[in-house]
């Protein structure tokens, strides 16, 4: 973990209430995809924390959907400084993936897997992302999934765009070797009695420090109690224990 | 040069600097930031006899200028913390340690301190009487003057460190508490714990928290926590710990003035967690800036 000033260089609408900022500054401490920053925002007390979309020296892109007052803030950004903490997480673990990976997003769970597309396909893997949306004035990131080299098939729920359905209603047919997945929790709870292989789910959980101290965003496991900040966000499919 | 030592219960401590328990874990993984032997010590997680997961999530919600929390005293066990936690700080941490203890029944406090007291690390036990999160133990203790006092003597029967009862401001008259709890032995008192409090989620017309109420924490109810250790020091002349919403070097001289021997610093950890290294570092030059050559001189001096 680090704590240090990012530069606003960029902070664009991609999609209905989903924006993209770039910021520079000290990515030393972000090792792998799957993390997520802790950004403080002027007037509100806890740090907001976001998932890392892309690292490219010491550019940080995040992705965002305006849920509330401090993703509204930021939206309204054009320049300026943020205080960030960096490196949270534990991030995706790619030794397992196996050749033909599927990465499974929804919304905003989209984001992180293309970090993760870029360093499967580095490793020489052929991943293949099925992202979902609403609908199709939400969609976002299917061109820069194709263009990195990946396979890209959508999803959106109202049939819009794409195949008509949810992300599982794309998974028949598709050959995959193990999946990573992020999005909200009824999705990914489809995606655990969908899918035929192992994969790896990313949660999400309100936080308080967002660095393993409080205790706030804690989740039963197979394996004990975990911070979904510190010891997840990614957790194995076969560590998770569904909350009743 | 500033003179910043203080001594509590008998320990003489670098500094007054101390994160509150529930904000700091086990100290051990904190270390990875900053050397935490700066500290004056720090308080670690609430700890109970048996494990605990505490309660379901959502556990945290966002306040002006604080936040609210409703964890429920999750912990691994006084086994495991002696087993596992305090093992891994010994290698980090060359100071006492404030153990925090949490219970459900007097048996229970005197059972997890009586655990403790084994520790040559544990400094000092502070008895939280006051978490506002567990139903049938916790707070119900430390809003009574009586169930307060009994478990103050419980503990007090079984260990010779210094007992620190933590207090809940969440009672008519708090002096009166901690009159009962110094009578029935306690070297010091710490308050406060936080204040109960709630949110409400307007688009799901549901209270944020799962378990709907939880602890109200941070700078918001700095003054609230002075007036209440104002009261408090004047009524005990046992050691006073203040805690509640102190971000800041002249929120710890603001508390020592009130009667605070030290000071936590809890809620500000989560949004900073360099907050403490940081007050450390910016008390000699507070200090310099209000004419004080040694923090343990202005101690009550506002009473």
């Amino acid at each position: 973990m680090k704590q240090s000033f990012f530069e606003i260089r960029e902070n664009v609408k991609l999609a209905d209430g989903v924006y993209r900022m770039k910021l520079e500054g000290d990515t030393s401490a972000i090792t792998a995809s799957g993390q997520f920053v802790n950004i403080k925002l002027d007037g509100l007390f806890l740090r907001r924390p976001i998932s890392v979309c892309d690292v490219e020296g010491d550019i940080l892109t995040l992705i965002y959907k305006v849920v509330g007052k401090g993703t509204a803030q930021m939206a309204a950004m054009q320049s300026g400084k943020l205080d960030l903490l960096t490196g949270l997480g534990n991030g995706y673990d790619t030794s397992t993936s196996g050749s033909k990976p599927l990465l499974i997003g929804g919304g905003v769970g989209v984001p992180p897997l293309y970090m993760l597309a870029k360093k499967l396909l580095a490793e020489g893997k052929s991943p293949h992302a099925v992202l979902g949306f609403n609908t199709k004035s939400e969609v976002f990131y299917a061109k820069e999934f194709a263009s990195l080299g990946a396979g890209v098939t959508i999803a959106t729920v109202d049939g819009s765009f794409g195949v008509k359905g949810y992300v599982t209603d794309a998974l028949s047919g598709l050959d995959y070797t193990y999946f990573y997945t992020c999005g909200p929790e009824p999705m990914l709870k489809a995606v655990y009695n969908a899918a035929s292989t192992s994969g790896q789910f990313s949660f999400e959980e309100r936080m308080g420090c967002g660095f393993g101290a409080c205790m706030g965003c804690s989740c039963q496991t197979v394996t004990g109690y975990k911070r979904i900040c510190r010891d997840g966000p990614v957790l194995f499919k076969e560590e998770i224990l569904w909350r009743k | 040069m500033a003179e910043m030592k203080v001594n509590l219960c008998g320990i003489e401590l670098d500094n007054p600097v101390i994160p509150a328990s529930g904000t700091f874990g086990y100290g051990w993984e904190f270390a990875e930031l900053y050397d935490i032997n700066i500290l004056g010590t720090f308080s670690f997680k609430g700890t109970t006899a048996a494990a605990r997961f505490g309660n379901p999530t959502p556990r945290i919600a966002e306040c002006t200028s604080g936040m609210i929390n409703a964890v429920g005293l999750q912990n691994p066990g006084v086994d495991r913390v002696i087993d596992t936690e305090l093992p891994k700080l010994e290698k980090c941490f060359h100071k006492k340690v404030m153990a925090n203890v949490s219970g459900f029944s007097a048996e229970d406090y005197a059972y997890t301190c009586s655990r403790l007291d084994k520790c040559d690390i544990v400094g000092w036990l502070e008895v939280n009487v006051s978490c506002p999160n567990v139903h049938g133990g916790g707070m119900s203790f430390g809003t009574d003057p009586k169930a307060a006092a009994t478990v103050t003597k419980a503990v007090k029967a079984v260990t010779k460190k210094p007992v620190i009862v933590k207090l809940s401001p969440n009672v008519t008259d708090i002096a009166e508490i901690a009159k009962s709890c110094e009578a029935a032995g306690a070297d010091g008192i710490s308050l406060i714990n936080t204040l109960l409090g709630m949110r409400i989620d307007l688009k799901k017309r549901r209270p944020v928290i799962a378990n709907k109420m939880g602890g109200f924490s941070g700078s918001a109810i700095f003054p609230v926590a002075l007036r209440m250790v104002y009261q408090v020091a004047g009524a005990v002349s046992v050691p006073v710990v203040g805690i509640g919403g102190v971000s800041s070097a002249e929120d710890v001289l603001e508390m020592m003035l009130a009667g605070a021997t030290a000071v936590e610093v809890g809620a500000a950890n989560l949004v900073n967690p360099y907050a403490c290294r940081d007050i450390i570092e910016e008390l000699p030059n507070a200090m310099e800036k209000y004419g004080i050559k040694s923090l343990s001189e202005i101690i009550g001096g506002a009473l």
